[in-house]
């Protein structure tokens, strides 16, 4: 009888849950909500939190070989806003009930995941103003949708980051609109980074939406609010033009204008090296997660050294 | 076992003059680096003039799904607001 009572009492809960999301209202972390809304948060949110993270490593190898002052600061500047991204994302994450230490550990377990684009390696500097244009050009598309998510915490932190995200996009772009329009070397080094850069960063936005498990309670819990294609969509469409402005080609021999559909057609995507580079045999996968657990582990004592410096002053 | 770092809330004056308002939080051993931590994090392109920061624990709030009946007190005070009132015809400045 009491099991029973239980059960309606939780029927109850979800279904005010429900009438919530679909009221638009926003959950805040001490609100009841699912199990599985949760986790999934937790996962969709820390597995952002580590991109931002790792996502410094690919570009902090360039900031001592900047070609000037003015973009070694500016580039010191975008990186240190990652860390700042990472950290906000942290935040949220930790209101769903999950501690900071958790959420590293399942980083350095392989539990938690961060986006594959950071397991491509960056050969040149064309590859500073590829990562700029593209990963964080698609990365502000998802971010902008994701600024109506449902959960509070995760809103307020995507509307912080986008605000901020917009320069690195435009730093990005302009690398690459200046080695455009440099001698046949800059170009080429331009129009290689391009080529490498392209099909990653459009498999950013994940599997196509047949193939994707969880999007189902994600768009019905108003998670995601767009889903991976239309999102992949909206990227392209935007970026084709760009590219022509600046003259440089994209790598996609199927790329056309579809007139019917208001859309770019585009190819196939390689699906294989998508699953291949999540599963851990990307070109950096190792070298990014080892540096990551060695600069934690590196920094053990410096955090010890606060506590105990905190714990005394405590005492006096 | 190993402690953990402390969580502290981050207010944020943007201007002179205006109230603190809610940005974030940081993790932070002692106050000094609790301050500075969010200077980092919540500053990085002159956002504030004042920064407070308050250790979450220290925080109480109410509860969301008690707001109805905690806030119902001021429900039915409607002659709290100026619309309220009758007003004359031709009043002015009022």
């Amino acid at each position: 009888m009491i099991k029973f009572a239980l059960i309606k009492l939780l029927l109850m809960d979800d279904k005010i849950f429900q009438e919530k999301i679909d009221k638009d209202r926003k959950i805040e972390p001490k609100d009841w909500m699912p199990e599985k809304y949760r986790s999934h948060l937790i996962r969709q949110i820390s597995q952002h939190a580590h991109s931002e993270i790792i996502g410094m490593q690919p570009e902090g190898q360039w900031i001592s070989r900047a070609p000037s002052l003015r973009s070694k600061m500016i580039l010191l500047a975008k990186v240190q806003d990652e860390a700042g991204h990472g950290l906000y994302l942290y935040s949220a994450c930790e209101t769903l009930g999950i501690s900071r230490d958790q959420l590293i550990s399942q980083l350095h377990s392989g539990a938690a995941k961060y986006s594959s684009i950071f397991n491509y390696p960056t050969l040149s500097w064309a590859d500073m103003g590829a990562i700029g244009w593209l990963v964080d050009g698609a990365a502000i598309v998802n971010q902008v949708s994701l600024q109506r998510t449902s959960y509070g915490p995760y809103s307020r932190g995507m509307i912080k980051i986008c605000k901020e995200e917009s320069f690195h996009q435009r730093q990005g772009y302009e690398i690459m609109a200046e080695l455009a329009k440099g001698t046949k070397e800059q170009k080429d080094m331009a129009q290689d980074a391009l080529n490498r850069f392209w099909w990653p960063s459009i498999m950013m936005f994940g599997p196509h939406d047949a193939d994707s498990p969880r999007s189902g309670n994600a768009m019905k819990w108003k998670i995601k609010r767009q889903t991976n294609d239309e999102l992949r969509q909206s990227f392209i469409d935007k970026t084709v033009g760009q590219a022509e402005v600046i003259g440089l080609k994209i790598p996609d021999p199927d790329l056309k204008w579809n007139e019917k559909r208001g859309h770019y057609d585009f190819g196939e995507i390689d699906w294989e090296e998508f699953w291949n580079v999540v599963n851990g045999n990307g070109p950096c996968n190792k070298e990014r997660l080892d540096h990551h657990i060695n600069a934690h582990q590196e920094g053990e004592w410096v955090r010890e050294a606060a506590r105990a410096y905190a714990n005394k002053q405590i005492k006096n | 076992m190993k402690e953990t770092t402390n969580v502290w809330e981050v207010f944020i004056q943007s201007k002179n003059g205006l109230a603190h308002k809610h940005a974030g939080n940081v993790h932070a051993d002692d106050k000094e680096m609790a301050l500075q931590n969010a200077r980092d994090l919540y500053t990085r392109r002159n956002e504030g003039s004042c920064i407070w920061v308050v250790k979450s624990t220290d925080i109480v709030s109410s509860e969301s799904e008690d707001s109805e009946s905690f806030f119902d007190p001021a429900n039915d005070k409607l002659y709290r607001h100026p619309t309220f009132y009758n007003l004359p015809e031709g009043a002015k400045h009022i």
